[in-house]
């Protein structure tokens, strides 16, 4: 067993974990940050993404004890019931999910394009969300739920109102 | 799906990282970024007794100005690369063929040094460092080492790092002269691997094409240069007809395989293609 400190979501942890234990499990089952799921195990669908210091990872394909001494955000930390995250809040308006298996994959992603890139085109999004699949909904209303929130973010708002 | 159970060690200095490997023996395993070996890992296609991860060895991530050559360290990850200035100005190639490198995630964590160790013949980056001739720095026990990329890769996942060594940095030479680059990439869908990337720099001097190397990823079990491609294209006029012309040769002395994504006559008839679009491409045509 190998001792990990990080914090996640504003807390910080400290456990012991197998060195073998993957980061969404560690999230998942030790810290029961259930809010993160994982969706194909082969990282290729992007559902488990989080944020590890700031940047998006597939925390089925990183191990716990790389993120030892590192700040984790998952879902559950951008925002609260009332409080929604820009990007939560323009899913939810714009009808960006279907079962919403992906939802917290996608806007964990959603969140570091824009912080890359705070006006994205259209494609822009559909290439920066690349690394999340979605199953349901054909990405139409996701590509225009992350632009709203672009706008939005950006201060924007009024044009985009204008354009929906 | 969880991986086997191994001893894990995270050193913090290169000569730390050789002790480690050593100590490991002969089921050690190191990791760069993770994002190839975890899934196999998770898959258990591979099992490891020990894993060396490269992640803290602060002295392998990097770029830097070397005179003729830039030296990228082998932790630099693929997103740092893409940002990296020294890389834009110097290698814009391997910028280019980094941004289509599986998706935003895996680039956060993958990196060049990782890509290159692992040797994956779909992966985009052996193609570009031998395009470019670069040199792989390699420490082991008895001090460095200095390899060729022609000489680097020498079968399907497999280079020419002995047992106990880590490939440490990559030295690439400063393009001098007037070059332009360009990586040609097919596949099937997005975050999807190569079905066969083209790279190619190309200098123009006086209306014609001085000179121009040709990267083929995915036409073999290792990266390949299109070396009769390149000899047809020396000294040629910088003509979409002349490009045309030699880039019907880029498919000789490869050996690509047949599976579900393409059948080989397939792959030889994408080497022509990309190679004609990406020398076309470079050459400003």
């Amino acid at each position: 067993m190998t001792q990990v400190s990080m914090r996640v979501d504003g807390v910080s942890y400290t456990d012991e974990v197998e060195p073998r234990t993957l980061l969404v499990h560690h999230l998942r089952e030790a810290l029961g940050k259930v809010g993160t799921v994982v969706g194909c195990d082969t990282s290729n669908c992007g559902a488990c993404t989080v944020h590890l210091d700031g940047q998006a990872v597939k925390s089925c394909t990183v191990f716990a004890v790389q993120a030892d001494g590192a700040e984790v955000t998952t879902i559950e930390g951008i925002g609260s019931q009332g409080d929604l995250h820009p990007v939560q809040k323009a899913f939810h308006e714009m009808h960006g999910l279907q079962c919403g298996f992906c939802t917290p994959g996608m806007i964990m992603a959603s969140i570091d394009l824009l912080k890359e890139n705070p006006n994205p085109s259209e494609t822009e999004v559909r290439e920066g969300i690349e690394g999340n699949l979605c199953r349901c909904t054909g990405y139409q209303n996701i590509v225009r739920a992350v632009q709203q929130a672009a706008g939005e973010m950006s201060g924007s708002s009024d044009t985009l109102g204008a354009q929906a | 799906m969880i991986p086997a159970a191994f001893e894990y060690a995270r050193p913090t200095s290169v000569d730390e990282a050789l002790q480690a490997v050593a100590e490991g023996g002969e089921d050690v395993k190191i990791m760069a970024g993770g994002q190839s070996l975890i899934p196999v890992m998770r898959l258990r296609l591979a099992a490891p007794s020990t894993v060396v991860d490269l992640g803290r060895v602060a002295e392998m991530r990097g770029v830097r100005d070397d005179g003729d050559a830039l030296v990228i360290g082998a932790m630099t990850t693929h997103a740092e690369v893409i940002t990296d200035p020294l890389v834009a100005q110097h290698a814009k190639l391997i910028a280019e063929a980094t941004e289509t490198v599986a998706d935003r995630q895996t680039r956060r964590r993958g990196t060049f040094g990782g890509a290159l160790a692992h040797a994956d013949p779909a992966g985009d980056l052996p193609a570009v460092a031998l395009a470019l001739d670069a040199e792989m720095v390699v420490a082991g026990p008895n001090g460095r080492r200095t390899v060729p990329a022609s000489e680097f890769f020498v079968d399907y996942l497999t280079t020419t790092l002995d047992e106990g060594e880590i490939l440490v940095e990559i030295r690439v030479p400063k393009l001098a002269g007037d070059w332009g680059v360009r990586y040609e990439k097919f596949n099937r869908v997005a975050q999807a691997w190569s079905i066969v990337a083209v790279a190619a720099a190309v200098r123009r001097e006086n209306g014609h094409i001085a000179e121009a190397r040709i990267g083929l990823t995915n036409m073999g079990p290792t990266p390949l240069r299109a070396s009769a491609t390149e000899a047809a294209l020396n000294g040629a006029a910088a003509s979409p007809d002349a490009v045309a012309a030699a880039a019907r040769s880029a498919a000789e002395g490869t050996s690509p395989s047949s599976d579900l994504n393409a059948q080989a006559d397939y792959r030889e008839h994408l080497a022509q293609v990309l190679t004609r679009r990406a020398v076309t491409a470079a050459a400003g045509l």
